[in-house]
């Protein structure tokens, strides 16, 4: 399997181990443990971890190379090795590897704003996926642009599913991803052969089927009419539901509410605060921010408030005076004609 | 833009703005509009003009005993699916959350399951309120697209918003946009048709009342 990276930054490296590498071992072993057991899949993402060349030689040699192939964090060559090793990858199993992409790619000025080993990342992908068997777009960012694409979008930040337009497309939205959704596609793959059932925005159905609302143990609440005001209000320290304060779980498709994260120890509801819809496109951009509860509209601004009334006013005017000259115009019409007056007895003659 | 974006912003906001123009033209137009002069002197005993105005607004919202047997069935329908609509606008959740945007605070909301009994009462007696219309060959005579496109108007954001809090066939998305596309429907109709008697009953109420009071009649 090959992976590309792209936005990620690689952590500081420290000279020395950081101690790191006992518990990440003591992780994989569980998960292998689970995975003989019962099946139960489980992802272990490095990248967030401040593992130094040290810890990462220390994992190589414990853990062997794997089937991680390419990895810009990860694989232990860097440089001008690093390339001829992706090179190799895409030339050893042309048709049958999956490339894994993760973040937005800029795409203004051609691609200038983000460069890997002096190609723009708009090279490397359409390089890398050309012999690709599929594509899996790991993260927001990668399905649907994310913060890169956000308004004003700088460098002109673009979803993958916008460059690669002939090969299948999987896109494993969230920010982050939830891990155990990358390795439930990944073990779909492998196991079957071909793509899970998508939803419309190319998302496993398996895992983006529902809304958070609809798997939300906080949804009692919702239907009592109990919810939390504010975040430290006693509707929050009760747990109600956080509607209110801008959960927007009702339009949002994710298994956060099933799966959860830590091994199913939590997710962000049950932590304490509302959804914020990171697995659906654009929603750094969404209407009234993060907090704004869904039912909130937008309201016209003064100025178009003002002159809507003034309009009205203008024209109710308009009517009034419009009415009140035909009503005159019809009053003089009614009133008889003025007739000479009639001589009286004993007038001369003219 | 999403469709949920879309009648969440531009349709609202355009709404309300053809909603608040027309409010003000319709009222400002009635308002200023030329009295007819009344020479008469009011008739011996004729109670002051705000008690006239007062009983009449008050004596008029139920059927008066000689039209009580025609009239208690549609009254009642009347009120079912007036205080419906109301409970429904103040007392739903996301509704109270869209006017405490403009109005700083919130009160509590009622249970869904209130939410739903009331819905479907309300519902339940618009369709009859139609179906009367509809069966009496007179009422359907009397009625035009006014009467037709206000009804549409009035049930549709009762239809859309049991749909969204219940669920079934779209997205939640869907049926809140599908929802507040329907309250901005009715927000544009608002001025220019029948459902303008929400603004104009009390002060029609109780001109005819002062008029009718004037001569010593009551109404």
């Amino acid at each position: 399997m090959t992976t590309t990276k792209y936005l990620h930054v690689i952590n500081h490296a420290l000279p020395e181990r950081t101690g790191l590498c006992d518990a990440i071992l003591h992780e994989v072993l569980t998960a292998l443990d689970g995975l003989v057991r019962d099946g139960t899949p489980h992802a272990i993402d490095l990248r967030g971890l401040p593992l130094t060349e040290v810890d990462r030689e220390e994992l190589d040699r414990r853990l062997g190379r794997g089937e991680v192939l390419v990895h810009h964090t990860l694989q232990a060559v860097s440089g001008a090795a690093a390339e001829q090793a992706r090179l190799a990858a895409i030339a050893s199993q042309p048709g049958e590897y999956l490339v894994v992409v993760d973040g937005s790619v800029p795409a203004k000025d051609g691609g200038v704003y983000s460069t890997i080993a002096g190609m723009t990342n708009l090279q490397m992908l359409e390089e890398t996926v050309q012999d690709a068997f599929a594509v899996i777009a790991v993260g927001s960012c990668a399905a649907f642009g994310g913060l890169p694409h956000a308004f004003p979008n700088p460098t002109g930040a673009v979803p993958i599913s916008e460059l690669v337009t002939d090969k299948p497309l999987i896109n494993v939205s969230g920010c982050p991803p939830i891990p155990v959704v990358i390795t439930g596609v990944l073990s779909h793959l492998l196991a079957f052969g071909q793509l899970p059932e998508l939803d419309a925005l190319r998302r496993p159905k398996a895992f983006f089927g529902e809304s958070i609302h609809d798997r939300c143990y906080r949804r009692g609440f919702y239907e009592q009419g109990k919810f939390a005001r504010s975040f430290d209000d006693e509707g929050a320290r009760l747990g109600h539901c956080l509607y209110h304060v801008g959960c927007k779980g009702p339009v949002t498709y994710n298994a956060c509410a099933t799966l959860k994260w830590n091994r199913g120890a939590s997710f962000p509801i049950q932590s304490g605060h509302g959804c914020f819809s990171c697995s659906e496109p654009d929603f750094w951009d969404q209407e009234g921010g993060l907090y704004a509860p869904l039912s909130a509209g937008r309201w016209p601004g003064g100025a178009s408030v003002g002159a809507a009334v003034g309009v009205g006013a203008a024209l109710g005017a308009g009517a009034a005076a419009l009415s009140r000259a035909r009503k005159a115009a019809a009053t003089r019409a009614l009133q008889p004609p003025p007739t000479a007056p009639q001589p009286e007895p004993g007038d001369p003659a003219p | 833009m999403s469709l949920l974006a879309f009648a969440r912003g531009p349709a609202l906001s355009a709404a309300l703005i053809v909603f608040l123009a027309g409010l003000c033209w319709r009222a400002l137009a009635l308002l200023l509009e030329r009295r007819l002069p009344d020479p008469a002197p009011p008739r011996p005993g004729a109670p002051p003009s705000w008690v006239s105005a007062l009983s009449t607004t008050i004596r008029r919202s139920w059927p008066a005993p000689a039209f009580r047997a025609q009239a208690m069935v549609p009254t009642l329908i009347a009120y079912a699916f007036h205080l419906g609509w109301l409970i429904l606008l103040l007392g739903g959740t996301p509704h109270i959350l869209f006017f405490a945007q403009f109005l700083g605070g919130a009160w509590p909301g009622l249970p869904k399951g209130v939410i739903d009994v009331v819905g479907a009462v309300t519902l339940a007696a618009l369709l009859f309120a139609l179906w009367r219309r509809v069966s009496h060959p007179v009422r359907a005579l009397l009625s035009g697209l006014d009467d037709y496109l206000t009804w549409l108007v009035t049930a549709l954001p009762v239809i859309t918003g049991l749909w969204a809090t219940s669920g079934g066939w779209l997205r939640y998305e869907t049926l809140l946009a599908l929802h507040i596309l329907s309250v901005a429907l009715f927000l544009g109709w608002f001025p220019f048709g029948k459902l303008m008697h929400a603004v104009l009953w009390l002060p029609s109420r109780a001109a005819t009342g002062i008029r009718y009071g004037k001569r010593g009649a009551r109404t």
